[in-house]
């Protein structure tokens, strides 16, 4: 186990240090990453200023290797726009998005996983439908599409739920969440509950052949207890690294969500900075989305590799 | 005679053994099309999505950048403020939705169908090396491939879209290079599969070459796989584009595109809703179709799957 820990962990730091050099070398990706970020109408004096002001004026390798310097201490430089330091501006919109992601994740688990083991157990039944309806719709419906007529239903028609903003609820120092978050959960989380549903139910075909359930069912087990003990258990285990993914998925992939329902999140932070020519403040979101990401992966990944030793030995 | 006899009571009429030859090929393919009526429909709707854009010029009423002030806003045909003049209303600048619409189809085409092109094309070659020539190759290979699909995808799309600057060929170039990995993937488990099965041994005993068995054994089977991956990825790729055109990262703002429209109906959202709306439901539609479509032909090409169906 502990070799298994440590090779994913090393391969972690690899995709990380990988990913620093794609950010980097991102920007350089037009010739001149100055001229990205000035306003049409600045001068040949301005842009120089910049340069020399940014450090860009010094050879690639040196400003790779500094940046990299500083990215292991986890400064990523000033935002130009909201001169402050990129990292506090993201570390200010994280709780955000990771409400709205787990909100999203938990509706999509409450009603993918259910529907997905219904829909597995009885084929071709009304439940089977369903669930391969909502998952069909989970992936041929855009999330930012939705969260417009969402918007225009249960906001503008209905008055239900605001249009936009995060309302909180403070509880004892904590930030709770209101009705403010369900739009936008929804809308994001519809996507994973299609998977979630998919994946669910060809899990439970396929573990429902197998002998184990054969020799559940010979002992006289009732149907309830097969699916839950037996059916669901192994079904779990690659869910697990499932939803790992998933979650990566949902807290880097909110860009539109939270630009349509300006929920003060990272990815509306992302969008902000790509409209302001922000670039510093980019590479620290796509590097620490990325590190976010990986983290989940890895965490995901160990706890497979706990759940299943086929998976530990079998590398 | 004897022989077609046994065919006919054993198996049934679609899994009757498959002549030589493209055509028969075709009519087989037909048979299991009609029995799923699922993927009928997915084809169907993504034939008429095709056409659309094909035909464009003949099939919008009207011009698709041609404003009118004196039209704008017009509501829909459906609407008691509207009528059959402009069927699906106009937008804020009094462009007819419908034309748009049928126009917008060529960019998220044109974006799906090269942007599959270049990945499928270059994801085969690098899967093909990575699987064939396997050691240390295939390991440096891999281990790049799974770094780039273990990053989060939608921002690094977003970070480059918004480098590079918007044009057609740009967000093309973005799509087609960065669905690389997931051919290159899929190609090399393809590759490794073929190569430790039986006919592949097989031709090896009786001394065929290693370009012979490439190119007559394992490339043909390979596109089975391909082509159902490059069904999904394409959908995916239409999705992605309108979201970047959404973001007012995709074609300029000129071009009549699905995302574009998406980004101008926000803005009038509570009060013009159909500018929002239709463009939508054509994305829908046309994710919707791929997907029937790509679902059949996955159940199809992959015998094992089509086991655990149902």
């Amino acid at each position: 186990m502990q070799r298994y820990i440590l090779s994913r962990l090393i391969q972690s730091f690899i995709m990380l240090v990988g990913v620093l050099f794609i950010v980097f070398f991102m920007l350089q990706l037009t010739g001149d990453p100055v001229a990205l970020m000035v306003s049409r109408s600045a001068s040949p004096e301005q842009i120089e200023e910049l340069r020399e002001e940014l450090g860009f004026n010094r050879p690639v390798l040196v400003q790779f290797a500094d940046f990299v310097g500083n990215a292991v201490k986890g400064d990523f430089g000033m935002s130009l726009r909201h001169n402050q330091p990129a990292m506090e501006l993201i570390l200010e919109r994280m709780p955000a998005t990771v409400e709205l992601a787990s909100i999203a994740l938990l509706f999509a688990m409450v009603i993918g996983i259910p529907l997905g083991l219904l829909g597995g157990a009885n084929p071709g039944s009304i439940w089977d439908m369903l669930a391969r309806g909502a998952g069909l719709i989970g992936q041929t419906i855009p999330n930012f599409w939705l969260a417009l007529i969402l918007i225009m239903i249960f906001a503008v028609n209905l008055g239900w739920f605001p249009s936009f903003g995060r309302e909180t609820y403070q509880f004892m120092g904590l930030a709770l969440p209101t009705k403010s978050v369900i739009l936008p959960a929804f809308a994001l989380g519809l996507f994973t509950m299609g998977q979630l549903v998919r994946f669910t139910r060809s899990a439970v075909l396929e573990i429902k052949n197998e002998d184990f359930v054969r020799t559940a069912y010979s002992k006289g087990l009732a149907d309830r207890r097969v699916y839950i003990k037996h059916i669901l258990r192994n079904a779990a285990i690659p869910l697990i690294s499932i939803l790992g993914v998933q979650f990566g998925y949902l807290l880097s992939g909110s860009i539109y969500i939270e630009t349509i329902f300006s929920w003060p999140g990272l990815g509306n932070l992302l969008a902000e900075s790509i409209g302001n020519r922000d670039f510093a403040l980019v590479q620290a979101i796509a590097f620490f989305t990325s590190l976010v990401v990986v983290s989940l992966n890895l965490t995901a990944d160990i706890a497979y590799g706990m759940a299943d030793p086929r998976i530990r030995y079998g590398e | 005679m004897g022989n077609e006899a046994t065919i006919k009571s054993t198996g049934s009429r679609v899994d009757e053994e498959v002549e030589r030859g493209i055509w028969p090929k075709l009519v087989y393919v037909w048979r299991l099309l009609y029995r799923d009526k699922a993927g009928m429909l997915g084809l169907a709707m993504f034939l008429i999505v095709a056409a659309t854009a094909v035909f464009s010029p003949w099939l919008a009423p009207y011009d698709p950048l041609k404003q009118d002030l004196m039209v704008a806003k017009q509501p829909p045909a459906y609407s008691e403020k509207g009528d059959m003049s402009h069927v699906l209303g106009t937008d804020n600048l009094g462009r007819d939705m419908l034309s748009r619409i049928i126009y917008g189809s060529r960019v998220s085409l044109t974006v799906g169908f090269f942007g599959v092109l270049i990945a499928g094309s270059l994801g085969m070659i690098i899967g093909l090396i990575s699987g064939y020539v396997g050691g240390r190759v295939d390991s440096f290979i891999m281990g790049g491939v799974n770094m780039i699909l273990a990053l989060p995808y939608l921002v690094f799309v977003v970070f480059i879209a918004s480098i590079l600057g918007r044009s057609l060929l740009n967000v093309i170039l973005i799509f087609g290079f960065t669905n690389i990995p997931i051919f290159a993937r899929i190609t090399r488990g393809e590759v490794l599969r073929l190569r430790e099965s039986g006919f592949v041994e097989s031709a090896l005993s009786i001394g065929a070459t290693r370009t012979r068995i490439l190119f007559s054994h394992i490339l043909p089977n390979l596109l089975g796989p391909l082509i159902t991956i490059a069904t999904f990825e394409m959908s995916g790729m239409i999705f992605y584009e309108a979201g970047l055109g959404f973001l007012g990262l995709s074609v300029p703002p000129s071009t009549p595109s699905w995302g574009n429209m998406l980004a101008t109906g926000r803005q009038y959202l509570t009060i013009y809703p159909w500018i929002a709306t239709f463009p939508g439901l054509a994305i829908v539609f046309t994710g919707l179709g791929m997907n029937l479509f790509g679902d059949w032909l996955r159940d199809v090409l992959d015998p094992r799957l089509r086991r655990t169906k149902r």
